[in-house]
């Protein structure tokens, strides 16, 4: 700290890179400096600017999505030393989902950049959406200098008091030489535990000035105890027995599932006990779709038989999961006859929403692999009563499968998920907006593997697709990435078009078209007498958007068209738009109205004619 | 009810803001909050007195548990502990009501802190019914309250729960020789009228 009583001069600092001038003459190091100072664990002075770029490389960050201005250019001014793509976004939000979708496709932590004031609070949103998700990423921002910190200076604002509720954790670096150990924290506590977003908000000064790095020493210390569960706690035995007992169990496969990595685990359990396994929107993929064992989606878009198996239950096993609102229905009438074994890394999600009986606290992966080997006596007899009591309600309430029926000429939604998983064989990665062709998608694209569903589960952002897209494809360049986003949530992050265009991303993008914020009319429809207000949507002829940036389109009206449609997008080298007019009014069906329990779905009425979407039991 | 937690923190800026926070976000007033400094250096202790539902003492143990900065968590409400709080109060006296006044500092092992012409300042340490039960006497024998500080709540286990403290000093063969120690208790039971410690 300066011993001088003189007040900090605002002026002289917001000039960009004015501030600099009472700072030292920067060091002169080559990035093969830097690389050798790492590899034999020395020490060398840098700048803070550059000390943020070493840290990012260190954690084996090879990509970052980002936006420059005032407060972050000492940064971007130390890029180019570093052998780090920067990716270009077109809004600070977008970079946020970016660096989300880069996460859930890969699993590895997603980097977002932005400057301070009007950048920083741009990344509210998506910081917002990975933390209702918990997605690790590290979003890193520029400050104004400390020396004017608290003074309103130009494009301040206090973002760590901002983004206090809507990150895992968050700091304020004043410092150089605090860079490197707080970014190294903010690695590990993203993706520790149970995951979520972090930022880091450095001031100017501290990127300007120099200090000694060394990015061994600079390891963050080992993380705070959890209160993981012990081999011997007599909590794996208790469930142990229920699953013995239990007569009509039901796995429920979460979120959980895919950031454990326990997969294998979980077709252990189920197959080892001929248990059926119910997913929730965010555990797509956990649990391959065509297991014999998958029952498919729960809940308030669910499958209806999915559903009336969890009411029916008397043991549920909830894996990775926290049992949220649309998944339960009301919670006075959730699963009345079943036990509950609850299986999660956040304590305080236990006896949350859903009585436990008993608790099983930690990684899921972990407790599975205490928990199995209570389990390798038991019996895995040929279907039992419970399974063949679901699979008959299945196969009639499979009716409303639409997968198998004729094209007369109409063009639905359903349609374009059932030949877009045809067409991919179910093994592209999948970005989806929110509202009906999110609940579509899950209904009608089959998901085999983890990490290919990438959609905003808990926040619910539109928007969310076309930079989520782009972050799975850059995470995971030698995938088939596809973007599915109604009209009105794609308009909501549209400028990112000319990203993909300017980093020539192969990426297929999909619009579902009806004219309406579809499920908000659907919501009118079903609860405000179809007043339909403020749902219809004007847009843009999206293939002359796309043209605009270059990107070549098609536009699809008729379900014939599809599959051409399909072919030429997967065929063509770089981005591809399909633009499909999809039937104005449908609805997603079944459904769970608002304060239902979970068995007293909303079905699709029977209506007079040939209906292709009509259910009779000829369309399995 | 009233639900007590005793959280080791990080002696760093924003801290008190995240734990006050959470409270505010599960909209639960909080009745008293203490912060000092604790037996370990950069680690500050908070006891934290909240109104909530008697379910809710867990999910707010957790949760604390859950902020980076919060160390350990101990909802200490059910335990055998001690339980202090320290309150100034500042009564009207004459010379003619002082004597009257000094009888029930006696009685109420308080003491006077400082003399002026017109009132009195008394110093009171106990558990909160002891500092309301002299405020309630001062009030009804007729002498006028002016002024009342008190700190709120503070609370310590009795016993071999000091072992964290032990720890801290690295007394050896107290914590892990002991049976039933406190590394016992961590093993989360979902029973929602147990015990919630977390960390440590």
């Amino acid at each position: 700290m300066s011993s001088s009583n003189e007040l900090p001069n605002p002026m002289q600092d917001w000039q960009m890179g004015r501030g600099a001038q009472a700072a030292p003459p920067a060091p002169r190091h080559s990035h093969q400096d830097v690389e050798t100072a790492v590899q034999t664990d020395s020490t060398i002075e840098l700048t803070g600017a550059e000390i943020v770029w070493a840290t990012l490389e260190g954690e084996g960050v090879r990509e970052v999505f980002g936006y420059p201005g005032g407060a972050i250019l000492p940064v971007y001014d130390a890029l180019r030393k570093f052998p780090i793509r920067h990716i270009l976004v077109r809004h600070e939000q977008g970079a946020t989902h970016m660096a989300d979708g880069y996460a859930r496709a890969s699993g590895r932590v997603g980097v977002a950049l932005a400057t301070s004031g009007p950048g920083a609070t741009n990344l509210v949103t998506g910081l917002a959406t990975a933390m209702l998700d918990s997605i690790p990423i590290v979003c890193i921002t520029g400050q104004v200098s400390s020396k004017v910190l608290g003074s309103d200076a130009f494009q301040e604002v206090d973002i760590t008091g901002v983004t206090l509720p809507v990150t895992k954790h968050n700091y304020l670096v004043t410092r150089a030489d605090e860079i490197a150990p707080v970014l190294r924290e903010a690695f590990a506590i993203a993706q520790s535990g149970r995951p979520g977003p972090v930022l880091v908000d450095i001031t100017k000064d501290a990127q300007q000035a120099v200090a000694p790095f060394n990015f061994k020493a600079a390891a963050p210390r080992p993380r705070r105890p959890h209160p993981m569960l012990r081999a011997e706690g007599s909590a794996v035995a208790d469930a142990a027995e229920l699953l013995r007992a239990a007569k009509r169990p039901v796995i429920l496969s979460g979120h959980g599932v895919i950031k454990a990595g326990a997969t294998e685990a979980m077709l252990t359990l189920a197959e080892r006990m001929q248990i059926p396994v119910a997913t929730t929107l965010l555990g797509l993929g956990g649990f391959p779709a065509s297991h014999p064992l998958a029952l498919g989606m729960m809940g308030m878009h669910g499958e209806s038989w999915v559903n009336d198996a969890i009411q029916k239950a008397d043991l549920l096993i909830a894996c990775g999961m926290r049992f949220d609102d649309r998944v339960t229905g009301t919670l006075a009438s959730y699963a009345p006859h079943a036990k509950k074994i609850h299986i999660e890394i956040d304590p305080s999600e236990i006896n949350k929403n859903v009585r436990a009986d008993v608790a099983l606290i930690g990684d899921l992966g972990e407790v599975l692999e205490l928990l199995l080997p209570h389990l390798s006596g038991a019996s895995a007899a040929g279907e039992s009563a419970w399974l063949r009591e679901i699979n008959q309600s299945k196969g009639e309430s499979a009716v409303r499968d639409i997968r198998n029926l004729p094209d007369l000429g109409h063009l639905y939604a359903a349609h374009v998920m059932h030949d877009l998983w045809r067409a991919t064989g179910g093994n592209a990665i999948v970005a989806t907006d929110v509202g009906q062709h999110q609940m579509w998608e899950a209904q009608y694209y089959r998901h085999e593997q983890p990490r290919t569903l990438i959609t905003s589960g808990g926040l619910g952002t539109m928007g969310f697709a076309l930079p989520a897209g782009i972050g799975a494809k850059v995470a995971c360049p030698d995938r088939e990435v596809w973007v599915i986003a109604g009209d009105g949530g794609f308009q909501m992050t549209a400028c990112e078009l000319s990203t993909i265009a300017q980093e020539h991303l192969d990426i297929n993008i999909a619009i579902v078209n009806n004219g309406y914020l579809g499920m908000v009319r659907q919501w009118q429809e079903f609860f405000y007498d179809k007043n339909y207000a403020s749902s219809p949507i004007l847009s843009p002829d999206f293939v002359k958007l796309a043209e605009a940036h270059g990107i070549p389109g098609a536009t699809v009206r008729a379900r014939g068209e599809v599959d051409a449609a399909l072919a030429l997008a997967r065929e063509t080298r770089g981005p591809f738009l399909i633009n499909f007019l999809v039937e104005k009014e449908e609805s997603v069906y079944p459904m769970i109205p608002a304060g239902a329990a979970l068995h007293e779905m909303i079905r699709r009425p029977a209506s007079a004619g040939p209906d292709p979407m009509l259910e009779s039991p000829d369309d399995v | 009810m009233l639900h007590t937690f005793v959280a080791l923190v990080e002696d760093k800026p924003g801290v008190l803001s995240r734990v006050s926070l959470l409270f505010r976000r599960l909209n639960v007033n909080i009745y008293s909050l203490v912060v000092g400094r604790s037996e370990r250096a950069g680690t500050s202790r908070m006891t934290i007195v909240a109104e909530a539902s008697a379910t809710a003492g867990h999910r707010i143990a957790a949760s604390l548990y859950k902020l980076e900065n919060v160390t350990s968590v101990d909802d200490v409400g059910a335990q055998a502990n001690v339980t202090r709080e320290l309150a100034l109060i500042k009564v009207a006296a004459t010379p003619q009501t002082r004597s009257h006044i000094f009888e029930l500092v006696e009685v109420f092992r308080a003491r006077i802190v400082d003399l002026a012409t017109e009132s009195l300042m008394i110093e009171l340490t106990g558990v909160e019914s002891k500092i309301e039960g002299l405020i309630q006497v001062l009030e009804e024998s007729g002498d006028q309250v002016l002024e009342v500080a008190r700190t709120g709540r503070m609370v310590m286990r009795r016993g071999r729960h000091g072992s964290r403290v032990l720890e801290a000093m690295r007394v050896p063969g107290m914590v892990n020789g002991e049976p039933g120690d406190e590394h016992e208790a961590e093993v989360l039971e979902p029973d929602v009228t147990g015990e919630h410690r977390f960390g440590e």
